[in-house]
């Protein structure tokens, strides 16, 4: 396929899509248009419902078939329409749920070369192969072999980004590639999306809610809200000099590792609050045992925030699960209130529950889905005899700043960020000395992620709560907590006050975990030195 | 949710047929008076014939149209009855069985395999033989043949359901493990439930008229079943009293299913705008 020179590869004009419902019609997106040349890399850029999925589908030509689309989507450098797996690549948000679970890697990255180039079975399998190695992923040859479900995040996204540059495409198309990843992880899949795309001169189309992430490998930018563009520019504009004010907004709200926090006020010198010694989790048996915590312990004192921060599989939702009762830890220790935690059992436990509670991370999956807001709300109330009527359940609502008419509500029925801000409610209902905090922002959008760290810090600051925040990402916890303690393989490796740690990081894992997380303030240098 | 109900041909269908048959059975008392068991006219007396007997009448000369009425009354009651007390048993057990785990999900699920292992029928069959013919042993009958299906539904959706976080969340609040399951999970696992229950009241009406038509009905009420049963004997000379019954039940039970098809539909729509 011979390239019209100087033509470009993708030029979207007037893109318009109506979704059909039940004789309703939605309009999705509006007056959407960009040209891509080829090579070039655009991020499309929005929060959840901004329009940015359903125009890179209609790109595609993947929206289902109760869309109706308007305008003009052409390939001027291309001699004719693209052809899907092999003129565009995809690569999805959910690796899990793009992968086949029945068929093996090597058969699922072969069956494209089978598709689009023509191999046979043992050329496609070679190819298969050679692409593994190309992403990344250590014993290809081995791992031909291997199921989805037998990959970690990470390398399942890496034969997700193989299956779609198997058929060697003009254009890559990833759609949020690394949301359901954990910060180290994420900067080593972008870093790879960048050096494929590079090498190959493929153009890139990328979907993302995240600025900082967009700005590492895009070089232009389409702001999108509510289904039209904002802006359109280059990366380096919309990073230091956006246009619109909702840019600016989106810029604001990004996590950023260099930004200047105000400093917390020293934690009152109180007394340990939970004090952990020794604690050992290992699940299954035999060969198959694994060791998740090897001998984890943490002091937090009253008023205090200790945040735990490591990549996934580290073992810190397993700690908190301990700390909470929700799972049996096989030795060591937890006092809480100058009591054993471990060892309370039945009555004393569930009301010892009043004083420890949990936000999870899922804000939809933790609220039953069938009680109303209100109820959710009263439920911990009555739970200890606490005054359970209406007045109570709106102050919980007040909180946390959520309207009081949401009582009727279904959590269906409210947004993302009012799901977590309800989920928060609930845990500070029976006012808790202390909140355990299960990566409680890493699937809001990065507006709705701000506002929740906002409420956190001002809760912070209203009571005297302890908190320990479980988080993958160094920049979000630089915000709201007082010391950070690193993990790594079941192990506590380091720990100190944040602002120390960060800038004067001791252990290997915790200097992966900085150089991961996000900056705009490297790539606003980069950008006005050169 | 109803609003999707009224928009499936199948639900609108299956209420169209049930209800009439439904309000026939509860006017029973008044429309025709009296046993339905009396003789009150010539015997086999053909349809349409006499204003009188509009349905004819059977071998002793009792009115089949009366016979036909309080048939259905005694038909849907022990369906229902049966149905109600299937699906609850079925469903205490499915969520005990799922929620609690380990060795009494075990137990419980053994016990629903050995129930299972017998086909259903016989059970009943031998049920009834055992505790002699009347309406309540017909309807411990059937709930006995009929509660393993919503046990297992119910276990199923409960096992799915119990990893969620928002039960994890009930027990960080300190919610006690049956309010848990019952209150807060159960209602969670009902949508597919209500759909089976379809299935369960069909099985219902069928299964006692089959034990009707054995003989193993209740002796002093008429049923479906035990009015096929009777015109068997003269089915060549008067076929038309064993086909008003069992035109009888094929519409009940199609009218059953067809609901639960409208029903199923609705909650497929509901789930899917969710």
């Amino acid at each position: 396929m011979t390239a019209l020179a100087g033509a470009p590869l993708l030029e979207l004009a007037g893109l318009a899509v109506d979704f059909i419902d039940a004789g309703q019609t939605v309009q999705a997106v509006r007056d959407v248009g960009f040209t891509l040349p080829p090579g070039g890399r655009i991020a499309l850029l929005g929060e959840s419902g901004s329009g940015k999925s359903v125009s890179m589908l209609a790109v595609a030509g993947l929206l289902p078939d109760n869309a109706r689309v308007r305008g003009t989507v052409r390939w001027p450098s291309l001699e004719a329409p693209p052809v899907l797996g092999r003129d565009i690549g995809v690569v999805f948000q959910d690796p899990m749920s793009s992968l086949n679970p029945v068929l093996t890697i090597g058969e699922q990255i072969a069956e494209v070369g089978m598709a689009h180039l023509g191999h046979d079975r043992a050329t496609a399998l070679r190819h298969a192969r050679a692409l593994l190695e190309r992403v990344g992923i250590p014993l290809a040859e081995r791992r031909l072999q291997a199921f989805a479900h037998e990959l970690s995040g990470g390398q399942r996204q890496r034969v997700a980004i193989a299956m779609a540059i198997a058929a060697g495409p003009k254009l890559l198309i990833a759609d949020e590639p690394t949301t359901a990843l954990d910060t180290v992880v994420q900067a080593q899949i972008m870093a790879l999306l960048d050096d494929l795309v590079r090498d190959a001169g493929m153009a890139l189309l990328l979907v993302t809610h995240d600025i900082a992430l967009a700005a590492q490998v895009a070089d232009r930018g389409v702001v999108m809200r509510h289904g039209v563009v904002l802006e359109c520019a280059s990366m380096a504009d919309i990073v230091t000099r956006p246009a619109h004010a909702y840019t600016q907004s989106l810029l604001a709200a990004s996590l950023d590792i260099d930004r200047v926090v105000p400093p917390r006020p020293a934690p009152p010198a109180a007394p340990a609050l939970l004090h952990a010694r020794g604690l050992v989790k290992s699940y299954g048996q035999g060969a198959a045992r694994e060791t998740v915590l090897q001998g984890v312990g943490l002091e937090l004192r009253a008023g205090e925030t200790l945040a735990l921060v490591g990549g996934s599989g580290c073992g810190k939702t397993t700690l908190a699960r301990i700390v909470m009762r929700l799972i049996e830890a096989d030795t060591g220790a937890v006092d809480f209130e100058g009591r054993d935690l471990l060892a309370l059992r039945g009555e004393p436990l569930r009301l010892a529950r009043r004083r420890f509670q949990m936000v999870f991370q899922d804000p939809l999956g933790a609220l039953n889905p069938r009680a109303s807001i209100g109820r959710l709300l009263s439920d911990p109330l009555r739970l200890h005899g606490l005054a359970c009527d209406q007045d109570a359940v709106v102050g919980l609502l007040h909180r946390v700043g959520l309207d009081a008419g949401l009582v009727e509500r279904r959590p269906h029925e409210i947004s993302g960020g009012q799901r977590q801000r309800v989920n928060i409610a609930r845990a500070l209902a029976t006012r808790p000395a202390l909140l355990v905090l299960d990566e409680p922002v890493s699937s809001l959008d990065v507006g709705v992620r701000a506002q929740i760290l906002a409420l956190l810090r001002g809760i912070q600051q209203d009571s005297a709560i302890a908190c320990l925040f479980i988080s993958h990402d160094l920049a979000v916890v630089h915000a709201v907590a007082d010391r950070v303690a690193v993990m790594e393989m079941g192990k506590i490796v380091e720990t100190g006050p944040t602002q120390e740690l960060i800038r004067n990081p001791q252990h290997a894992a915790t200097r992966a975990l900085l150089a991961a997380a996000p900056r705009l303030g490297t790539f606003f240098k980069e950008h006005s030195h050169g | 949710m109803w609003r999707r109900f009224r928009h499936s041909g199948a639900g609108v269908a299956g209420v169209l047929v049930l209800a009439p048959i439904v309000v026939l059975a509860l006017l029973a008392p008044w429309l025709s008076p009296g046993d339905p068991q009396a003789m009150a006219g010539p015997p086999l007396l053909a349809p349409f014939q006499d204003a009188v007997f509009p349905l004819g009448t059977d071998r002793l000369g009792r009115n089949v149209l009366a016979a036909l009425l309080h048939g259905a009354s005694a038909s849907l009651i022990v369906a229902a009855a049966a149905a109600l007390g299937a699906l609850f048993l079925g469903t205490v057990v499915g969520t005990v069985a799922g929620f609690v785990g380990g060795r009494t999900d075990e137990a419980l699920m053994r016990l629903t395999e050995t129930f299972q292992a017998v086909p259903g029928f016989i059970l009943a069959l031998a049920l009834v033989s055992v505790l002699g013919p009347s309406l309540a042993s017909v309807v411990l009958a059937i709930v006995l043949s009929s509660w393993t299906g919503p046990a297992r539904v119910v276990r199923s959706e409960i096992l799915s359901l119990r990893s969620r976080d928002f039960v994890d969340a009930y027990r960080v609040l300190g919610m006690r493990p049956l309010e848990i399951a019952f209150r807060e999970v159960l209602p969670n696992a009902l949508p597919p439930v209500v759909t089976l229950a379809s299935v369960v009241v069909a099985a219902a009406i069928l299964v006692e008229a089959a034990l009707s038509f054995l003989g193993l009905g209740d002796p002093n009420r008429i049923t479906w079943g035990r009015m096929i049963a009777e015109g068997r004997s003269v089915l060549r000379t008067a076929p038309y009293l064993s086909v008003i019954p069992g035109v009888a039940i094929i519409l009940t039970v199609l009218a059953v299913n067809l609901i639960g098809e409208g029903v199923n539909e609705a909650l497929a729509g509901k789930r899917a705008a969710a």
